[in-house]
């Protein structure tokens, strides 16, 4: 927690603050912060809100945890066979720069109003970066190294789980890291299309209703939502990838 | 007793162009249970190359391996290579004792006493302490001694080694010669050494077979002779050293490049 940054940001809020109150104008699309503040608490305490929070948070935990497994598993598998990789190359190469937003009309003919449908353009939009990192990770390791699994007798199958999957970890860990925010924003962005729950829905119903202080009540829960799981994925990643932290500041590759 | 044996063993390679290069040409030999055998060649003559065929690693061109009478297709059981690039070899993600564990593990379900296995093989190649530290942690010279307990953990028939000590400074180096041959004695495994540095060579071994440039063939066969246990001080300063590596070496550089 930097001293610098915190003053940045509390200047901000002033700036708001100040402004807002000025002009009634302004005061309309852009309520003073003290006033959105007050109304986050209401809903706090009214537990509206916090429905809608975890109804956001299941669809995001079932979307991006369901992505990491298939991704990981899959790519894993097309980054150690070379057939596969020549068979599905091409395939990935042409769907992968496709934002990921264009899949929901897709994912509504198919899978209809609802979670299902939110899981599944969750699923789809986080695997991408997960599953090319992943494919990156196991096709850089050294031969030296599946050599030496070799050596001791083992398998494909088993130097894949054993020795590619954990030499790879450092870049499925940058997939799972940058598909975070990816899933929290096709989740929120298919809740508005979707309707129904979610903080989404309620960010874009409060609009619709021109409560505004409302609608940045919700902006500010989904913000702070992204916020706590982040740092809960940094600390994770501490925690598992110790090892491989101690190699780069040393210099190692 | 042979417990390994090289027949007719050769190697070539397709280059780029089409044409393709004899790495390895027609070598034969056997290695004989519990001894400590040397293949000297000068850099690029192929030992390598030797060794991963060997190791079943590669496949050869022509030629077979028979370990215990049994030919080798794959990787064979009572077979562990030690590689040169240690740093390439290890498992960063475990730490010292569980790379080591893995040379237990890699043959099937742990014995149930793995964890002290382990810990003894540790404290037999001197890294007493170290058991929790990851290998980037440690020097050169630890972390392929790390790679040797793990190689060991796995109870080879016989170890193959390909030239291990390559890559640690030359002090470092004599310390673990001087391990590896407490090792030898205290486990009895039979190890097949590969390395280019004659002195080395003669200094671990029972017997030395030398290797010509590519393509590379046995050149010469020596018996070593000098008495056991091998002293730094004592054994490299001893008279007959010195003749068997003039022998080794007159036998090499005439066929050696010369590039200056």
């Amino acid at each position: 927690m930097n001293l610098s940054g915190v003053a940045v940001l509390a200047a901000l809020l002033l700036l708001w603050e100040l402004s807002s109150r000025s002009s009634p104008n302004l005061r309309s699309y852009f309520p003073p912060p003290s006033e959105v503040t007050f109304v986050l608490f209401r809903l706090a305490f009214a537990r509206e809100i916090l429905g809608h929070l975890t109804k956001t948070l299941e669809r995001f935990l079932g979307g991006y945890l369901l992505a990491a497994a298939i991704a990981v598993s899959l790519g894993a598998c097309l980054g150690y066979f070379r057939t596969a990789h020549s068979l599905f190359g091409l395939l990935i190469e042409l769907l992968r720069p496709m934002p990921s937003v264009a899949i929901i009309p897709v994912a509504i003919l198919l899978l209809g109003i609802g979670d299902a449908m939110i899981v599944g353009v969750t699923v789809y939009a986080c695997a991408w970066p997960i599953l090319i990192n992943t494919i990156d990770g196991v096709r850089s390791i050294d031969r030296t190294l599946v050599d030496t699994g070799r050596t001791f007798g083992l398998g494909r199958w088993r130097i894949l789980r054993e020795i590619a999957l954990p030499a790879a970890a450092p870049y499925i860990a940058t997939g799972l890291r940058v598909s975070l925010p990816i899933a929290l924003i096709l989740v929120t962005t298919s809740e508005m299309v979707v309707g129904g729950s979610g903080l989404g829905y309620f960010i874009l119903d409060e609009e619709r209703s021109f409560r505004t202080k409302e609608m940045y009540a919700g902006i500010v829960v989904v913000a702070l939502l992204g916020y706590g799981l982040n740092r809960l994925f940094i600390a994770l990643e501490k925690r598992v990838m110790a090892w491989h932290r101690g190699m780069t500041a040393k210099g190692v590759s | 007793m042979p417990i390994l044996q090289v027949e007719n063993l050769s190697k070539s390679y397709r280059q780029a162009g089409g044409e393709s290069t004899l790495a390895i040409e027609n070598i034969s030999f056997t290695v004989n249970e519990g001894e400590f055998l040397s293949l000297v060649g000068p850099s690029g003559c192929g030992k390598t190359t030797l060794l991963m065929s060997i190791a079943g690693l590669i496949a050869p061109s022509a030629g077979r391996v028979a370990v215990k009478g049994a030919e080798v297709a794959g990787p064979p059981r009572d077979l562990v290579l030690v590689f040169q690039e240690y740093n390439k070899s290890l498992f960063a993600w475990r730490t010292v004792l569980g790379n080591v564990l893995f040379g237990l593990e890699a043959k099937g379900r742990p014995p149930l006493d793995a964890e002290a296995k382990g810990r003894w093989l540790i404290r037999l190649v001197g890294l007493e302490g170290f058991e929790r530290h990851y290998p980037w942690e440690l020097s050169g010279g630890m972390q392929q001694r790390v790679a040797i307990a793990r190689a060991l953990a796995y109870e080879p028939e016989v170890l193959l080694m390909d030239e291990p000590f390559g890559s640690v400074d030359a002090m470092t180096r004599l310390e673990l010669e001087d391990g590896l041959l407490k090792l030898w004695k205290e486990l009895g495994t039979t190890i097949l050494f590969v390395t280019h540095d004659i002195e080395e060579a003669i200094y671990l071994s029972d017997r030395i077979h030398v290797l010509g440039p590519r393509p590379s063939s046995i050149i010469h066969t020596l018996d070593v002779g000098l008495e056991r246990p091998r002293k730094q001080m004592t054994t490299r300063a001893d008279a007959n050293f010195m003749k068997l590596r003039n022998e080794i070496y007159r036998r090499i550089a005439p066929r050696l490049p010369s590039g200056w």
